[in-house]
């Protein structure tokens, strides 16, 4: 198991390189310049060209690619364009945040996707079955930002529960959650079902039954812990489709994460800032599919015995 | 329902005209993907013919400030935007551009993708090391993440978008078409093409992408869901279309404003991206049972 830990970490780092490859090299094509960004539209030629040289700007894009590398092995992501400071420290303070919205829309969605896909599955070709089918059909299908605003209208501007925007308090967290969680709900709720009614047609869920044990019984001890393997493998995919959607949920609630930052960065042209949040975002997701990979271990003692 | 029916090899055999009206057959049981396939069809009739119905001079150019913001009514289906335009025909010009960039981007990014996969596929080896390897490290960034550092850094263009999305779809087409070349490539009329002399290129588009297209045109179906409802992302928080062109998200971001007073501005588009998304994914799903009707 740890040799396969290993491998598995050893492997994420060529795909980090490349990661960092690629968005260095796509940002270099951005036009701007970015001393000139720093320095602002009153900067003559000469300060300009002064300050490249300082920031190493003049020097070819590949020994400047090189030079951002090490420092991120050291942890350094440069310093801000906007600010000044370190893109470090600016990221560690928000990405709190973004755990913390991520984490509550994970639970949120794993909480009502499990019950509703099991139901669906067990209750298979009822009115049941259909009317959560078309729930989650609909929630795949809707677009976060506008569920947002609509969940904003009624709760915070209509009815007034919730706040409409910011971190202040713990309700402020339960409209960006539930708008980002709402769609990895429904695609989770349609894997577990698919997965259940295959898992329910074994034999020995038949043998489950023909000992006399009762329905709940059978579906919790015996049918839900073999049918969980696709849907942990979703859960892990969904986990990184949120880290992509919370650009969007926390521009619209204004919830002070790493997503808004990346939009905050890309409009003021802050180039190490917007290499800093994809980075960090695609570690963040690289992990995620690590320990998922990690929990069929868990789940399944047949792949257990395949990390000898 | 219950259509257990196993793809046996004489049905294999069969004439390819034979296997698509039975596809067809099959697909037009399922009253879910038809409704979703007529929407859509419903859609690009506006969208082609929505010069005859409309002026677009008058629904997204002129100003109308008198019959600014008003709520849905007969006169105006979907209300008035803030300039007094008709929503309803800013919604059908929308879909011309949403439509549009999502079923382009998507055939650049099914072009190219499939390209890749099928060489991947084919050959094997160091080719399909290598480029399986730059796939891995384009879906290691969450698709949406992608599409957001590529027009950031092109600029916000509908040509960028168009770049970006399809970029976005390479890697997703090239690992299905290699998987599914893969599943074909050493079966006995590939063999069969290859000992009488037949060219690579000809056995993969005469002999193996015909005989893998299931999966491909299930996963294409998809993707355009996907990628309308990712312009419609950009374009809300302001990489995509920009105000005056009149695409879904930019209606969407452009009521969010008025969305105190006049939430139908907001609500409307909105419905409209969702069933369109709804549409394509009733249909991709509704074609996944229909080109395999082992899945059920």
């Amino acid at each position: 198991m740890a040799r396969y830990i290993i491998k598995r970490i050893l492997y994420l780092i060529p795909v980090l390189i490349g990661v960092t490859l690629l968005v260095f090299f796509i940002m270099h094509l951005a036009p701007g310049n970015a001393a000139q960004i720093i320095l602002g539209e009153n900067a003559t030629p000469d300060q300009i060209a002064a300050l490249e040289k300082e920031m190493g700007l003049d020097q070819p894009v590949i020994v400047q690619y090189l030079r951002y590398l090490g420092g991120l092995l050291h942890g350094n992501l440069g310093n801000s364009y906007a600010t000044g400071t370190s893109v470090t420290t600016e990221i560690m303070a928000r990405f709190p945040y973004t755990v913390r919205l991520t984490f509550v829309a994970a639970v949120f969605s794993i909480i009502l996707a499990l019950p509703l896909g099991i139901i669906a599955a067990v209750r298979q070709n009822t009115w049941v079955d259909s009317a959560s089918m078309v729930f989650s059909l609909i929630g795949v299908s809707m677009p976060i930002f506008w569920l947002a605003l609509m969940l904003i209208l009624v709760f915070s501007l209509k009815l007034g529960w919730f706040p409409v925007y910011g971190a202040d308090s713990w309700k402020s967290i339960i409209l960006p959650a539930v708008s980002l969680g709402f769609m990895n709900m429904a695609s989770i709720a349609r894997t577990t079902r698919s997965s259940m009614v295959e898992t329910i047609r074994q034999d020995y869920i038949r043998t489950a039954y023909s000992k006399g044990l009762n329905e709940r019984e059978v579906i919790m001890k015996h049918a839900f812990p073999n049918g969980m393997l696709p849907t942990i493998t979703v859960i892990g995919l969904e986990i990184g489709q949120m880290l992509g959607g919370s650009v969007l949920t926390e521009t619209v609630f204004a919830w002070p994460g790493v997503g808004r930052l990346l939009i905050q960065s890309i409009n003021g042209r802050d180039t190490p800032t917007v290499m800093g949040c994809i980075i960090l975002m695609t570690i963040s997701f690289a992990l995620v599919n690590l320990i998922v990979d990690l929990l069929y271990g868990v789940f399944d003692p047949r792949v257990r015995t395949m990390y000898r | 329902m219950t259509m257990n029916q196993s793809v046996t090899s004489s049905e294999n055999a069969g004439k390819r005209k034979g296997q698509f009206s039975d596809v067809w057959k099959r697909l037009s049981e399922n009253r879910a993907a038809m409704a979703g396939l007529f929407f859509l069809i419903f859609l690009i009739f506006m969208a082609v013919f929505a010069d005859v119905f409309f002026d677009y001079q008058k629904a997204c150019v002129d100003l109308n400030i008198a019959e600014r913001l008003q709520w849905p009514s007969r006169a105006h289906w979907f209300g008035t935007d803030e300039f007094g335009r008709d929503m309803f025909a800013r919604v059908v010009f929308g879909s011309r551009i949403s439509l549009s960039i999502g079923f382009i981007a998507v055939a650049f990014g099914l072009l190219i993708g499939g390209i890749l996969g099928a060489l991947s596929g084919y050959f094997g080896g160091a080719l399909d090391n290598i480029i399986m390897r730059i796939c891995d490290i384009f879906l290691a960034v969450p698709m949406m993440l992608m599409a957001i550092v590529i027009v950031a850094a092109l600029g916000t263009s509908i040509v960028n978008l168009v770049i970006a999305l399809a970029i976005a779809c390479v890697p997703i087409f090239a690992r299905i078409v290699r998987s599914a070349v893969l599943s074909v490539r050493d079966s006995e009329y590939v063999e069969a093409a290859r000992a009488v002399g037949g060219r690579t290129g000809h056995i993969i588009f005469r002999y193996i992408l015909p005989n893998c297209i299931g999966p491909i045109i299930v996963q294409t179906t998809l993707r355009i869901a996907a990628t309308i409802s990712n312009i419609a992302a950009l374009s809300f928080i302001g990489l995509g279309v920009s105000a005056p062109t009149p695409e879904w998200g930019a209606l969407l971001a452009g009521g969010r404003s008025f969305i105190r007073d006049s939430s139908y501005l907001a609500t409307i588009p909105g419905i409209v991206i969702m069933l369109t998304i709804l549409a394509l994914n009733l249909l991709g799903d509704g074609l996944r049972d229909a080109l395999d009707p082992r899945l059920r």
